[in-house]
């Protein structure tokens, strides 16, 4: 029984090793996607939180005469005031149709209601359905009500009032938040990449047990041999879990070495990502490999021919995004009840321990013990089919 | 010594094969003839345990096919209907893997492969690897997988199918070979002429019935025709539709 198993496993390593498109699904698509993927977010997020706090802005302004000083105010601050075209309703109509993100108005008698001590009005004109309108109105608002603060402060001065008397309450925000944590919410990307990983190494494999042999011929001498199907499967399903082992196995090293050229410490980010964590993760993700490449076996087997199998599977590639996705919409905490569904089990668990924080080895046990068993379960579902008439087509 | 004793086989509502029974012996060839569709392969692939029959039993040389799948196979040689090699592994690596499967010692491997290798003149490209072969080097390999593990019996389903004159010529001329070493040979075609240049027994088949199993001089005699085309489509004209 097992050494008739090693030799299907022997000979689907060497079979697969010798094919290109395996190979490229297994050591390069899943180990490079990730962490490309990933590096190309990180930069993205670096690059607009150092902008929105020192990038000089341009803001159009309409009757930016009328109120000289606040416009030097502006420019102190790195606002940069520029005339803008026209009236009032040709700012309006600029800002609708989104030639210009933000724009101010001064009305004429800005500095009349200043000096008379009437609340002055400005008008910021601005899209809040845009996003990067709406940075930067939040931007210029804050500016604003600052100069205003400022003007009430030198009021009360003169009248001889301390102007702390209008700030009855200084909020003064202290972020808790460990380096490692504020990690977690994009590190938390990286399980999917994991898991994505796995399973298009394994997915080639787990066409060729049944869609695959079959659309080549060689599925009927195969079974015609003096072996029991049992025997194929499983020596099939092994090299898939090989392959899909190897693939993970890489992923976590490219994931690694690219977090080293990641310029995470601008984003206040030291992800616990040693080889020791490294380790760990595999372990953790280990008993996933058999279940995934049971499903996707599973899966493969009712399909007719190689190119519907490999539709089915890419949907399946999906799949395990769902519990993990659900989850953090959501923002529950982790939970004994999460540990049971695997995929999101897995996750959680590397989320923790990116976070370098202290993981439930109960959880554990329940995370390994239930994927195990679901994999073990849908093994045995894929033998019985493997047995079946209908597998010749 | 392959025994066939009324075996029925229906897929859903189609009736492939109803009550075919006939016996090919050892030291003989056994053409299976018959119109396309009328059950060759499907007997065929009852006797190398692919399929279960729905009723009626056949044996390999005394070994049930539904009571002991396994030590039936071991007694037979494949080569089902356009058989596929690996194209990945070398001609020589597809034949090793089956010589493994069916259970040779790693030992002996090499040394009956290098056997089945000359004897059906696969060494021009035994070190090959199989993607890209011509149809008459991939049958040429399927078959020496088939034959590896020295079976006494050979069920071959279309052998001759895509092959060109001189590799159909080399096939006859091996499975004569075999036949010779006392090996039972049951091979399945709808080509007259190579049946007729090849059989000692022929079971003409249509419609899932047998229509006509003797030798061939007696089913000349039986039918009333000399010509083995004209006794052919004779014997299939005496059996009702399915």
């Amino acid at each position: 029984m097992m050494s008739t198993s090693f030799t299907v496993f022997v000979k689907e390593i060497v079979d697969n090793l010798r094919d290109r498109r395996t190979l490229a699904s297994a050591l390069i698509m899943g180990p490079i996607f990730g962490p490309a993927l990933f590096a190309f977010a990180i930069n993205l997020s670096i690059e607009q939180s150092v902008e929105n706090a020192a990038r000089a802005m341009e803001v159009p302004v309409v009757g930016a005469q009328y109120a000289p000083n606040l416009m030097r105010y502006l420019q102190s601050e790195n606002i940069d005031v520029v005339d803008a075209p026209g009236d009032r309703a040709q700012a309006i109509e600029a800002v609708t149709t989104g030639s210009s993100d933000v724009m101010l108005v001064i009305p004429e008698d800005f500095g009349a209601q200043l000096a008379s001590t009437t609340p002055a009005r400005v008008e910021l004109l601005s899209d809040q359905a845009n996003t990067d309108a709406e940075r930067d109105a939040r931007r210029l608002r804050g500016t604003l009500s600052s100069y205003s603060q400022r003007l009430a402060a030198i009021r009360l001065l003169v009248r001889g009032v301390n102007p702390a008397v209008i700030r009855p309450i200084n909020i003064d925000e202290i972020d808790v938040s460990t380096p490692s944590g504020r990690s977690a919410l994009l590190l938390g990307m990286m399980s999917y990449f994991f898991i994505f990983a796995c399973l298009m190494g394994g997915m080639y494999l787990a066409i060729d047990t049944t869609a695959g042999e079959r659309e080549r011929g060689s599925l009927e001498p195969l079974l015609s041999l003096p072996v029991t199907r049992d025997q194929l499967i499983f020596g099939k399903i092994a090299a898939t879990c090989l392959f899909m082992a190897l693939s993970l196995l890489l992923s976590l090293i490219s994931f690694f070495l690219a977090l080293k050229f990641m310029p995470l410490q601008e984003l206040g980010m030291t992800p616990n990502f040693g080889p020791a964590v490294m380790l760990a993760t595999f372990l953790l993700f280990a008993p996933f490999i058999l279940l995934g490449a049971a499903l996707m076996t599973l899966v493969a087997s009712f399909t007719k021919s190689y190119r519907e199998a490999q539709t089915w599977l890419s949907v399946l590639l999906i799949a395990p995004t769902l519990p993990i996705l659900i989850v953090s919409l959501l923002t529950l905490r982790p939970q004994l009840e999460f540990m049971f569904i695997p995929s999101l089990s897995q996750h959680l668990l590397l989320v923790d321990l990116v976070k370098n924080e202290p993981v439930n080895s109960l959880h554990v046990a329940i995370s390994v013990v239930s994927t195990l068993i679901l994999g073990a379960l849908l093994t045995w579902v894929c033998a019985r089919l493997y047995r079946r008439e209908g597998l010749l087509g | 010594m392959i025994r066939v004793d009324g075996i029925h086989k229906s897929f859903g509502k189609i009736r492939a094969i109803s009550g075919v029974s006939f016996e090919a012996p050892d030291g003989r060839v056994t053409g299976l003839l018959g119109p396309n569709g009328a059950g060759k392969s499907t007997t065929l692939r009852v006797l190398y345990t692919v399929l279960k029959p729905d009723a009626g039993s056949a044996s390999i040389d005394g070994i049930d096919v539904v009571e002991d799948p396994l030590r039936a196979r071991q007694r037979i040689g494949a080569l089902p209907h356009g058989a596929g090699l690996y194209p990945q592994l070398t001609a020589r690596e597809n034949i090793a893997y089956f010589a493994r499967l069916c259970g040779i010692d790693k030992a002996e491997v090499d040394d009956r492969v290098d056997e089945i290798v000359r004897l059906l003149e696969i060494d021009g490209f035994a070190e090959r690897r199989t993607k890209g072969f011509s149809q008459g080097q991939r049958t040429k390999v399927a078959l020496a997988r088939a034959l590896v593990h020295d079976p006494q019996n050979i069920i071959l389903d279309e052998p001759s199918n895509g092959l060109d004159v001189m590799a159909t010529r080399s096939l006859r001329e091996l499975i004569l070979k075999l036949r010779d070493t006392g090996r039972c040979v049951l091979f399945s075609s709808h080509i007259m002429q190579e049946v007729a240049a090849l059989c000692d027994d022929i079971c003409i088949i249509a419609n899932g019935r047998v229509a006509i199993d003797d030798s061939v001089e007696g089913i000349r005699t039986r039918t009333g025709c000399d010509d083995l085309e004209d006794a052919f489509v004779h014997a299939i004209h005496q059996v009702p539709p399915a």
